[in-house]
């Protein structure tokens, strides 16, 4: 009997005497024999708690992580500190495992914390309107996609070659399957390209889509890119951290404001899970993918809350539903809701501040290193992009691998996603970073770059 | 209960900035007049213990699979054991950056590598991408590979089939990858309409999307006629694995003659729900759709593990980076820990008690039927029609009054095409005497009711709150706080 079942023999024969069959395999009888395993499944055998522990510990130990090393990669995800009440709050046995709440009656703590995630998220982009949230920042740049074809069935995607690859590609590949064009448009200087962006916009435009800060670390002027798509609808995706001190998209004429949540109280998890956040104009309310939780009041009249505009979605609305989402990301919503209530108010800010000195800082200090360059001159808020004086993106990559061995994770090489910068580095803090990290990576950064240098001429 | 943004006052703080050692600068000089904000966002202004208090206090306002039976159907509610929290949180995975060099997160890929293998031995199916981050994402790619798979062979299909007793998800997904429902009947035994789907299966169709068992939790017997029919006419056939955990060991879809499996991990494999998410939607498939995966996939070479960016063929990438790699950690450690047999005792035992449970409670069948009279899979559905005429309390009331009881009911009014529908899957964790507790619990009501059926039509009477107007909610709309305006901090 393995350890998390609890049926005994004598359990066994009272039960299969009070269905009527002989054995467990009759209850089988409508599999045809034919498909029916002959043999056990081909897997290792099953072992020991202590035993699984010391294997996964093994496998654990193999990876480098920002526990044993100086990091400063970013490029979507951060090594953001999460306070220790959040890790608290999501093992508790009430949050970490019941499911969706569909009995509101018992489920009024979750339907209250989806209620509290959305005003948080509505009062952070300055928009009227959030989701439950969806699966992660680039799944949450196509569902907009989709909300603006379902709003005005154009034919057309304009992308700013500023938002992350993934939510690019994420993008693209759904749109290809509902038969949307997406058309890129280049960066100059760092920020999207005004002109050419202007000119990809016509009137089959369904959507047009931008990050801020962009993938390069820049800030770009989304207002004025907004004004310029009056039309379609406008869609930012924002880092949630900035938003303290960046203006938030909901007064820039953005209509869907996106993210990747992670940084809001959620681990790195080589990945996932996170969670995407969706914020909206009232107008797309009734196209919005995922849960929402509304207020209301019981038979008493006492407070409470349930799911609400359940007729979008697709255990009510099926094949004319607004989206197909179902599980989506709560437990890492409740640590984005309450990682911004620990934040709070002054908090939000003072962590902006404290990210965009870091990133000056960090950039002036890489910037005086013989033969670094700056990838753009624009204003960052908390990653920026550096060129290094080599000569490709095989180049980078071996000066990174020489600062990683000296315990020191100094960022992104950019020439996989983007080919016109091989020789860049994106750089990014957390505000775990200090003055310290920082002359420690401008130290091993120098030291491998000279190195590099050696190597080249030798 | 009071909200967040109703607690706390000006000036209090739970966070306290960190010393970076940076002289700090004024914000003017950093980021431009027009992209900086001029008012801060009004989020709470709470102190850490009145934080811990409004969090604690709201998730007692909860009922959860560690505190009572929770036989939701069709959404396998099986013990989450604490081990797979402790290892997702060990620092090497927990702070594992995403785009960490692969050398140097050898461990992770290489766990990654040991879970698709196992989900290929379990599906029969030989190529895994555990990227996915749910069930219905899962179906997404599946129906996004079937369209590459069929636009490579110069073919444009245009239809799903879909059983009408599909969860809502595979429609919806349909309508998604820009694809149009055909649905698809059920036979008087509660399988697929043989006829029905041989009429509607013609050139047009890119695929058929099943469940086996189905939704009314049976098996459904004739799916190699099933499989003929659908390859007959060049579609593929597309498992939707809600429904795995009654058929682990025992049955493989890939032998069933399915070509892409969507699993739960959140389900199938103890990913704990978390109160909707995370969850994480695996899929295997067959050779003929391999070239379309997703990338990245996880390599084996020479030197170790890779992730493989090179893929012309594949439809892309559907969400960011390797997937929702904490769960797979999770249900790494549950197939580490159970082994194949122990995988298999646990489809055994959920069948089981799905099957005992049902004999229990067909004491009850003058009113609580069983929808179809056949032995079940891990979990079955029940009418409560006859219960609604004689009793006068429907389903819906049943279900209310199992709260007071301090159960979770089962999913309520699904299947559709059953009347007064539940759907009852208790799990292979549940012991006997739970189970008797439940079925006991269920006569006590229906005996309440005959005596009273005013108990169970105005229940829950225990709960945090009585019966919420949802119908109010859905008319007028109050999907956030208003806050006032409050001068600046």
């Amino acid at each position: 009997m393995s350890r998390y079942t609890a049926i005994t023999e004598a359990d066994r024969e009272a039960m299969l005497e009070a269905i009527g069959v002989a054995s467990v395999a009759d209850l089988f009888d409508a599999v045809p024999p034919a498909l029916r395993m002959g043999s056990g499944l081909d897997l290792p055998e099953g072992m020991a708690e202590q035993e699984v522990f010391a294997h996964l510990r093994e496998l654990a130990e193999r990876n480098v992580s920002a526990e044993s090393e100086v990091s400063f990669l970013g490029a979507g995800m951060y090594d953001a500190y999460v306070p220790a009440l959040i890790d608290m709050l999501v093992e508790r046995s009430e949050f970490l495992t019941p499911y969706t709440p569909y009995q509101p009656e018992i489920s009024q703590g979750g339907l209250q914390v989806m209620f509290e995630y959305q005003t948080a998220i509505s009062e952070l982009t300055a928009l009227p309107v959030s989701n439950a949230s969806v699966y992660d920042g680039p799944s949450a740049l196509a569902a907009a996609g989709y909300v603006a074809k379902l709003a005005n069935g154009r034919g057309r995607f304009v992308v700013s070659r500023g938002v992350h690859p993934h939510a690019r590609q994420t993008l693209a590949t759904l749109a290809r399957g509902y038969g949307i064009e997406v058309v890129e448009t280049p960066l100059r200087d760092g920020i999207t390209d005004g002109d050419a962006w202007r000119e990809a916009i016509d009137a089959d435009t369904a959507a047009v889509f931008l990050q801020q800060p962009n993938f390069l670390g820049a800030i770009e002027d989304v207002a004025a890119l907004a004004a310029a798509a009056a039309e379609p609808v406008v869609v930012c995706s924002c880092d949630p951290q900035t938003l303290g001190v960046l203006r938030p998209p909901g007064e820039c004429g953005v209509e869907i404001a996106v993210g990747e949540g992670q940084t809001l109280g959620n681990r790195l998890d080589f990945g996932g899970p996170s969670f995407g956040f969706f914020a909206a104009s009232e107008d797309h309310l009734r196209r919005m993918p995922g849960r929402i939780a509304g207020e209301t009041v019981d038979l008493d009249g006492n407070r409470g809350f349930v799911l609400t505009l359940q007729t979008r979605e697709q255990h009510i609305r099926r094949e004319r539903a607004t989206s197909n989402i179902c599980t989506s990301q709560a437990l890492n919503a409740l640590a984005g809701v309450v990682y911004l209530s620990w934040l709070g108010r002054r908090g939000i800010v003072e962590l902006g501040e404290l990210l965009a000195t870091l990133a000056a800082h960090t950039r002036e200090r890489l910037l005086e290193l013989s033969g670094v360059t700056a990838l753009h001159e624009q204003p960052v808020a908390r990653e920026f992009a550096v060129r290094l004086p080599v000569a490709d993106l095989a180049a980078v990559r071996r000066v990174v691998d020489r600062c990683q061995a000296a315990g020191v994770n100094p960022g992104h090489p950019l020439g996989g996603e983007y080919p016109e910068y091989g020789d860049g580095l994106l750089v990014a803090l957390s505000e775990q970073r200090t003055a310290a990290d920082v002359e420690l990576l401008a130290t091993v950064l120098g030291a491998a770059l000279a190195a590099e240098r050696e190597g080249a001429v030798a | 209960m009071k909200t967040i943004f109703e607690r706390g006052a000006a000036g209090r703080r739970a966070f306290v900035p960190p010393r970076s050692g940076v002289e700090p600068r004024p914000i003017e000089e950093l980021i431009p007049d027009s992209a900086r904000r001029r008012e801060p966002p009004r989020l709470p202004e709470v102190s850490e213990p009145e934080l811990v208090r409004h969090y604690v206090n709201l998730s007692k306002r909860n009922f959860d699979l560690d505190s009572g039976f929770y036989p939701l159907g069709s959404c396998t509610m099986k013990h989450n054991p604490r081990l797979h929290e402790r290892v997702a949180a060990l620092p090497g995975n927990a702070r594992l950056h995403p785009l960490q060099d692969p050398a140097r997160a050898q461990g992770a890929l290489e766990l990654m590598w040991n879970l698709q293998e196992a989900l290929a031995a379990v599906s029969g199916l030989p190529h895994v991408s555990l990227q996915p981050s749910a069930g219905s994402h899962g179906e997404l790619a599946g129906l996004l590979l079937t369209r590459a798979y069929h636009e490579d062979r110069g073919e444009t299909r245009t239809k799903v089939l879909t059983p009408d007793t599909a969860h809502g998800t595979n429609p919806a997904t349909v309508t998604m990858a820009g694809l149009e429902v055909v649905k698809v009947g059920t036979a008087a035994d509660g399988g697929v309409d043989l006829d029905d789907l041989r009429a509607k299966a013609d050139e047009d169709v890119a695929c058929l999307m099943l469940t086996n068992p189905n939704t009314l939790g049976l098996f459904d017997g004739r799916i190699e006629e099933i499989a003929e029919v659908v390859h007959g006419v060049g579609a593929t056939l597309y498992y939707d694995g809600a429904n795995l955990n009654a058929v682990m060991g025992i049955v493989r879809p890939g032998d069933m003659g399915f070509d892409i499996v969507h699993f739960n991990l959140h389900k199938t494999f103890t990913q704990p729900h978390g109160g909707g998410g995370p969850g994480s939607g695996p899929i295997a498939c067959s050779d003929r759709i391999e070239p379309y995966l997703m990338t990245p996939r996880v390599v084996r070479g020479e030197d170790g593990f890779d992730l493989d960016y090179e893929r012309p063929k594949s439809i892309g990438r559907l969400r960011g980076f390797q997937g929702n790699y904490g769960t797979f950690v999770r249900a790494y450690a549950y197939i580490r820990s159970l082994g194949g047999d122990g995988l298999r005792e646990a489809s055994e035992v959920a069948v089981l008690n799905a099957n005992y449970l049902k004999a229990r409670l067909a004491e009850l069948a003058e009113l609580l039927p069983a929808a179809f009279d056949r032995a079940c899979a891990h979990e079955f559905c029940l009418s409560g029609a006859p219960m609604k005429r004689q009793l006068g309390i429907g389903t819906l009331d049943l279900a209310k009054r199992l709260l007071d009881h301090g159960y979770h009911p089962p999913t309520i009014y699904f299947p559709l095409l059953v009347e007064e529908a539940l759907l009852v899957e208790p799990t292979e964790t549940e012991t006997k005497e739970t189970l008797d507790a439940f079925a006991e619990a269920i006569a006590a009501i229906l005996a309440e009711a005959a005596a009273d059926p005013e108990v169970a039509r105005t229940a829950p009477h225990s709960a945090p709150v009585r019966r919420l107007d949802e119908a109010g909610a859905a008319r007028r709309p109050r999907i956030r706080q208003q806050l006032d305006r409050t001068e600046d901090p």
